[in-house]
Order: C-alpha cells, then structure tokens, then sequence
C-alpha cells in the first residue's frame, strides 16, 4: 500500500531523506518502515491522525529519537548514528516550533528568543539585542520582551516559539503542530510566516499537521502517515484528490473507512 | 505474592536509578569545565537552595539539638547526680557527627530536591528540554552541572550551620533546665569534638548534597506522563535520596570514619 515518496520527489536534492525508518516505542510500532525526501528549500507537511506518530517521525529527522533501523540523513549527515558531539553540531542548522511551544517558563519573552544566540555566542550582546528585536517584530510581539511565557496567550506563546526557532537564521525549520489550538485569525498569521520563510529565507520546512487547509496554503508537498508508514506523497492538489481510500478519507474527515476500521 | 512483587519492582527501581544518577553525576563532571560561564545560574541556585533553606534547617538543628541535650542530660542525671555535666560533649559529638549532616541532607532531600525533581520534570513534560537539545546547548550543562555545583556548596555550609543551631539549643536546655552552666557545656563539647570530626561532617554534607542532587535531575530528566509523571518523580526523587542518604552515610562511616577518624 505505502507508495516510495522517494520515487515521486522532484529532482532537487534532498535535504532531509529517510529510508526504512522503523521505530518501537512503548511495545507499538510507531514508525514501520518510512521513506521520506524532503527537498531543499520546500515546505513539506507531514499529516495523520492524532498519535499516527508525526512527532516521533520529527524527533528523528531532528536527533531527539534514534531508529531502531533505516537511515535519517540531513544535508548527507547520519543523524541516526551520530555521535552526541556531532549532532550538536547538526542541530545548529535546525530550528523547531513545539507544540507547545517549549519556551523556558523562567526566562522571559527576550531571554527565549536569545537563548540560542546568547548561548553559543555567535555575537556581541548589542547584535543580540538587535537581532532579537527584528524576530519579535516578524512575529508581532515587539513590547513583550519582558512578559514571562506563563503572561502570555497560547497564540503569543507559540509566534514567540518561532521566533527562537528562527532567530538564529537555520537551514531548516520543524514545525510540530505549529497552528493547533489557535484562533483562525492567529492561524494565518503563522501560516503566512511559514510562507515568509521558504520564500524570503529560502528555509527547507517540515511541518507536522492534521490541519488541512493550512497544510494547501504552506505547502509545496504532502505526505499522509499512516500505520507507521507514509501512504503517499506529493503535490497538495495530487494528494487532495488522491485515489488512494485511506488518504480520501483523512482529507475529506470521514468518519467510516479504511482509517477508522484499524 | 503481590508485597515479593513490589518490594522487588521498588528496589530495582531504586537501583536503576542510582545508576543513571552516577552516569549522569559523571557527565555533569565532565561539564565542570563551564562553571565559569555558568556561574550567575550557580550563584542562584546556590542561594535558592542554601538560603532558602535555613529556616527550615534551623527549627530542625535547634529542636533536634534541644531533645538530645534534654533526653540525654536527664538520663545522665538519673544515672548519677553530676553527670550531667557531660551532657555537652555528648551533644556535640552527636550534632557534628551525625544529626547535623543527616538531618540537614533529609530536609534538603525533601524541601530541595523534591523541588529540583519537579522543576525539571515539568521542563521534560512540557518539551523545555527537547528544545535545548535541539538548539544544541547541552541540558546537563544548563540544567545539572550549576544545580550539582550549588549543592556542593549549600549542603556542607549548611551542615556546620546545623552544628552550631544544635549544639546551641542543646546549650539552652543544659543551661536552664539541667543547670549546667555554658562553660562546662562548651568545654566538654569542644574537648569532645576534633578537627576531623568537623571535617568528616562536612564531607558527609558534601557526599550527600551529590546524592540528592543527582537523583532529582535523574528522576526530572526521566520523566515521562505528564502531571502525574511529574508527582511520581518527585515523591521518587524525595524517597530514593532519603534512602540513599541512611546507605550512604552507614558506608561513609564504615570505610572512612572507623578506620581512619574513629581508630577503631
């Protein structure tokens, strides 16, 4: 059933390719065999049902988590069996949007958002400040350098979590969930920032979604996890009117199917 | 069956965790070279957990200090009248052996490290961790290693604290309910105690303020479920150190007081 995405990716090089990816977790298996390439300077949204397992597909491709077999490469780099040293340093092109926003809830607004700057000490503080200022801008949320994340809304809480995760210019942004929970207003404005970076930065995306429609207006390319394993990807109007059942049931949220009979 | 069961589940767990608390004491060594860069983070926690703490380490030092001299002094008298006299040495020799480290150790197991296991079991819970990992700063670096450095430091202090709290309240009673006066107090209690006994104290002190420390982080790091997970963590961090700390100080006495203390 799964279809190789690796067969149907567009001829630009990927910078983030998985292959065979199998992962146990909790006595499940979470990731069964996943094949995934992400191409340089797209914006890939990966979606499934809640707990098909989109965030430890993530956690991979970022490090957190190691397969249990299969390869995790990002720009030609073994995540999978780097040592902790080296993957520091693969981190360094990566930024990450929690889900929930992952913000260090004693540090303020400006101390999150410095954090990675500050402390890897790229450059002086007066830079810091300088830089921090233009992201807090890019994300609307210049004059609450001082509020501690706890003071502020979840819609505040997750532009600031992206905020620290582009602030230090990365290669690469993940993006867990980043539009769950948000009012649609606020929905857009973080849809319209991930557009922001592919086509202003020329950022390579991942997001991790069950939000449809967001996923079509960020989108260069779906791809639609399923038990384990990516059904099938491509172009978001090929995947929106997909022959596949499985897939034609998650877009159109039916509630009798393949998916629902597992 | 199911008491076997448990018993067996606990103590393993206990183990496992004091295994993962060595590793990760030994990775938070091996980050001792940035305690420099760490310091402001040091300093705070320092003060958070030394500061913050002596209230509590007083009313504990000064009442414990306060019964043995009572306990001791009357049983003294009861034994034969003037003996008591002696009751100093014998509350001195207690508070800066064991009661002042053990008791300190306790109240910090609970009131430090059962805050340091939620504090960054919570951070695990709500993903703060994973977000340092992937912005490439090392948790055990921003997160252990200032925490491991502060207790390293708050705990002994602390312990000559208590020492002195208790030996004063064990003072107070000599003085105004046995009628010991505090020079024959002072005088038996400083006669009593040696440099080393002070010393070995302040290493206790130190020993334990590793043992708590670095079954919290464990214990916050290895977090998992949520709010529950979060309460599981602490009562497990509060209990093992508690345990650790009674192990911990039977073995210090055994290998390194008798022998070369002790000469016994």
């Amino acid at each position: 059933m799964g279809t190789d995405v690796n067969s149907s990716e567009s001829t630009a090089v990927p910078v983030i390719e998985m292959r065979e990816v199998r992962k146990r977790l909790g006595g499940k298996q979470v990731l069964d065999g996943v094949n995934l390439a992400v191409p340089g300077g797209s914006t890939t949204t990966i979606l499934g049902m809640s707990g098909c397992g989109k965030s430890t597909l993530v956690k991979h491709i970022v490090g957190l988590l190691r397969p249990d077999s299969g390869d995790v490469f990002v720009e030609g780099r073994d995540v999978g069996r780097a040592s902790d040293s080296e993957l520091r340093d693969i981190r360094k092109s990566f930024g990450m949007v929690f889900q929930g926003s992952a913000l260090l809830q004693s540090l303020t607004v400006f101390e999150n958002v410095a954090l990675p700057l500050s402390e890897h000490r790229t450059m002086p503080p007066a830079q810091i400040r300088e830089r921090v200022a233009e992201v807090l801008e890019l994300v609307r949320l210049t004059g609450f350098e001082g509020y501690l994340p706890a003071e502020l809304s979840g819609g505040m809480r997750k532009r600031a979590g992206v905020a620290r995760a582009v602030v230090t210019k990365p290669d690469i942004l993940l993006y867990d969930e980043p539009t769950t929970g948000l009012d649609p207003v606020i929905t857009n404005t973080v849809n319209e920032m991930i557009k922001d970076m592919r086509e202003k930065l020329g950022v390579t995306s991942v997001v991790i979604s069950h939000d449809i429609p967001s996923a079509g207006k960020t989108s260069d390319r779906l791809a639609v996890l399923h038990n384990g394993r990516i059904l099938e990807s491509g172009p978001p109007e090929e995947i929106m009117n997909s022959a596949l059942p499985e897939v034609r049931q998650f877009m159109e949220g039916g509630t009798r199917g393949p998916l629902t009979n597992d | 069956m199911g008491i076997f069961d448990e018993t067996g589940k606990f103590l393993l767990d206990m183990v496992q965790s004091a295994g993962q608390g060595t590793i990760l004491f030994w990775k938070a060594l091996r980050q001792l070279r940035h305690v420099l860069r760490e310091r402001h983070k040091t300093r705070r926690q320092a003060f958070l957990y030394g500061v913050c703490s002596i209230p509590v380490v007083t009313i504990t030092a000064l009442f414990t200090g306060m019964v043995i001299g009572g306990q001791t002094g009357f049983e003294l008298k009861k034994l034969a009248s003037g003996l008591e006299t002696t009751v100093g040495s014998i509350v001195g020799a207690a508070m800066c052996r064991e009661m002042g480290p053990v008791l300190t150790a306790v109240v910090l197991a609970g009131f430090v490290g059962g805050g340091m296991a939620s504090v960054i079991g919570t951070m695990k819970v709500n993903e703060e961790i994973d977000a340092l990992e992937v912005m490439s700063i090392n948790p055990v670096r921003y997160l252990v290693m200032p925490r491991l450095v502060a207790m390293m430091l708050a705990v002994p202090t602390l312990t000559v604290f208590a020492d002195v709290v208790g030996i004063g309240g064990g003072a107070m009673v000599a003085k105004y309910q046995l009628g010991v006066s505090f020079y024959t107090f002072f005088d038996g209690a400083f006669t009593t105690l040696s440099v080393e006994d002070v010393l070995f104290g302040l290493l206790k002190g130190w020993v334990f303020g590793i043992i708590i420390t670095m079954i919290a982080c464990q214990q916050g790091i290895t977090t998992t479920g949520g709010a529950e997970g979060v309460g599981r963590s602490t009562m497990r961090a509060v209990v093992y150190s508690f345990l650790m700390i009674l192990i911990a100080n039977y073995l210090l006495f055994s290998l390194i007081y008798r022998p070369f203390v002790g000469g016994f």
